[in-house]
């Protein structure tokens, strides 16, 4: 089993009457204008994002996003009183976010600018470049509870190990962020060097749904409504798990570390189960594969908790928690978007304050290095 | 259930609201259409401020194809998760039987027809000809 699960609280971690403090997982913040990236990108690149602007796989016009459910698929309670968009203003997001949930650290997921979906390679390194820049000079180092990624577009590899290089050498940087939705699926060997690249450094490899890869968001085609495609974040890592355990990227690397952030965590035992069934039916065709799907996913994968599912009744939500593993769950919110989750209250089911510090805080801090 | 004088009339605008502390309850106000209606400024689901949430027509498709728009600015939609609730009683929009917003009563009254006493004496004394929002909790 996994080592997480196994291992002893420390003294600082056991209850003993000290408050929990949140671990989450999956923070937005936003670029007030794509003038604040100047500093970090080159003139020619300013000039290319002004004439150009992005270059994306979306097969037909207008097929990104707002407003979905909300403009920007914000909460509408996030917009800053001093102007600009939710996310980003750093002191409306202390006042209103890490302050009063008592946050010890926030993860920060960039989503601007589709960086992972750039198809102009160079431009999408020197916007991730740019971005990656920035959330050191916005915002971890304005506040030191927020903990930057490091963002690379899989499909430039050359490119993408050269900024992860050149980030991790800072030590500032918790995690390598890479897409849901890159032009092959994630096992594919051609990104493998970005995986040993990772295990090497020890840091884990986030992927955050959402994105455009050129691909139909469903199996079954362009879904007509925003309802249906939201569906599609559960399809799409539901598909990029089975490509990383079938193709054998936790064989291969046996000490990466995955964590899928916002496609919630429902889905897991039917994939998981159905995975374990064919790997014995079909085994011969997959003889890369040592151990049952089921055991890379136990030791090599971290889910977060948003958007949570919430069945009709509390036990179900509760043998799922317990199915998918205490130990595998990270808590998130998404702040500031619309299906942001309130630790206090977006678990519908009973948790004991030993399952509560995993899921709000040791596994993270296990899993990221706090 | 005493009766609370919350808001002049005029301090909150058609579409608009006023948060208010009667009880040590947050409750918030809305004017819509020239009526008004209180809530408690939490929604069931997760506890998001409603006075944030968007105040919109009740849509309808009685058949694919067609819609109706009734109801104009009387439903609330959450500011988080977009749940909608019926302003007239809290109830909420697809489970009315599980989820509900606590209302209140809400009156309109005169300030010369309201009782003489402590509001009208210390609080609005040179104002008494114009309308009040009353609140009973």
């Amino acid at each position: 089993m996994s080592e997480v699960i196994d291992r002893p609280l420390r003294d600082d971690e056991k209850p003993a009457a000290s408050r929990l403090r949140i671990v989450d997982c999956d923070v937005h913040p936003s670029l007030r204008s794509t003038d604040d990236l100047n500093e970090f990108l080159p003139k020619r690149w300013q000039q290319h994002l002004r004439e150009y602007g992005s270059h994306l796989r979306t097969p037909y016009l207008f097929t990104t996003p707002y407003p979905r459910s909300s403009p920007l698929i914000a909460r509408r309670d996030a917009w800053p009183p001093t102007g600009g968009v939710p996310g980003s203003d750093l002191a409306f997001m202390q006042k209103q976010h890490l302050d009063p949930l008592d946050v010890e650290f926030g993860i920060l997921q960039v989503l601007d600018l589709f960086i992972f979906s750039q198809q102009n390679l160079e431009f999408g390194a020197a916007i991730q470049r740019a971005i990656n820049d920035w959330q050191l000079a916005f915002w971890s180092h304005r506040d030191p509870r927020l903990k930057a990624s490091i963002l690379v577009g899989q499909d430039g590899v050359d490119l993408a190990i050269a900024e992860i290089d050149r980030c991790a050498k800072t030590g500032e940087y918790i995690q390598i962020n890479v897409s849901p939705r890159a032009n092959e699926p994630l096992g594919r060997r051609r990104y493998w060097p970005i995986y040993e690249r990772a295990q090497e450094l020890d840091l884990p490899l986030g992927i955050h749904v959402g994105g455009y890869g050129g691909h139909a968001p469903t199996g079954g085609g362009w879904p007509s409504y925003y309802v249906e495609e939201h569906q599609s974040n559960a399809h799409t890592i539901a598909a990029q798990l089975a490509s990383l355990v079938i193709e054998g990227v936790p064989e291969r690397f046996p000490k990466l570390k995955i964590v899928f952030i916002e496609g919630g965590f429902g889905w897991i035992p039917s994939a998981v189960w159905r995975m374990d069934q064919h790997f014995e039916r079909f085994r011969s065709e997959v003889p890369h594969l040592k151990r049952k799907p089921s055991e890379y996913v136990r030791e090599h994968f971290w889910f977060t908790t948003q958007p949570i599912d919430e069945p009709d009744e509390a036990r179900h939500l509760r043998s799922l928690i317990e199915w998918v593993g205490i130990d595998r769950l990270l808590f998130s919110s998404d702040y500031p978007h619309w299906d942001f989750d309130d630790p206090r209250f977006a678990f519908k089911t009973p948790l004991t304050e030993a399952e509560r510090r995993k899921i709000f805080s040791t596994n993270a801090r296990a899993v990221y290095k706090f | 259930m005493a009766r609370h004088i919350v808001a002049r009339t005029s301090e909150i605008p058609p579409g608009g609201n006023k948060v208010v502390d009667v009880a040590g309850r947050d409750i918030v106000v809305f004017h819509v259409n020239g009526e008004f209606f209180a809530l408690l400024n939490r929604c069931p689901h997760e506890g998001a401020p409603l006075e944030k949430a968007a105040c919109v027509a009740r849509l309808t498709s009685p058949e694919p194809g067609v819609y109706e728009r009734s109801r104009v600015g009387e439903m609330l939609r959450c500011p988080w998760h977009g749940w909608e609730f019926d302003m007239r009683n809290g109830q909420s929009w697809f489970d009315p039987k599980r989820f509900k917003i606590r209302s209140y009563p809400v009156a309109v009254e005169r300030g010369d027809e309201l009782q003489k006493g402590p509001y009208v004496a210390e609080t609005f004394p040179v104002h008494v000809e114009d309308s009040y929002v009353i609140v009973e909790v």
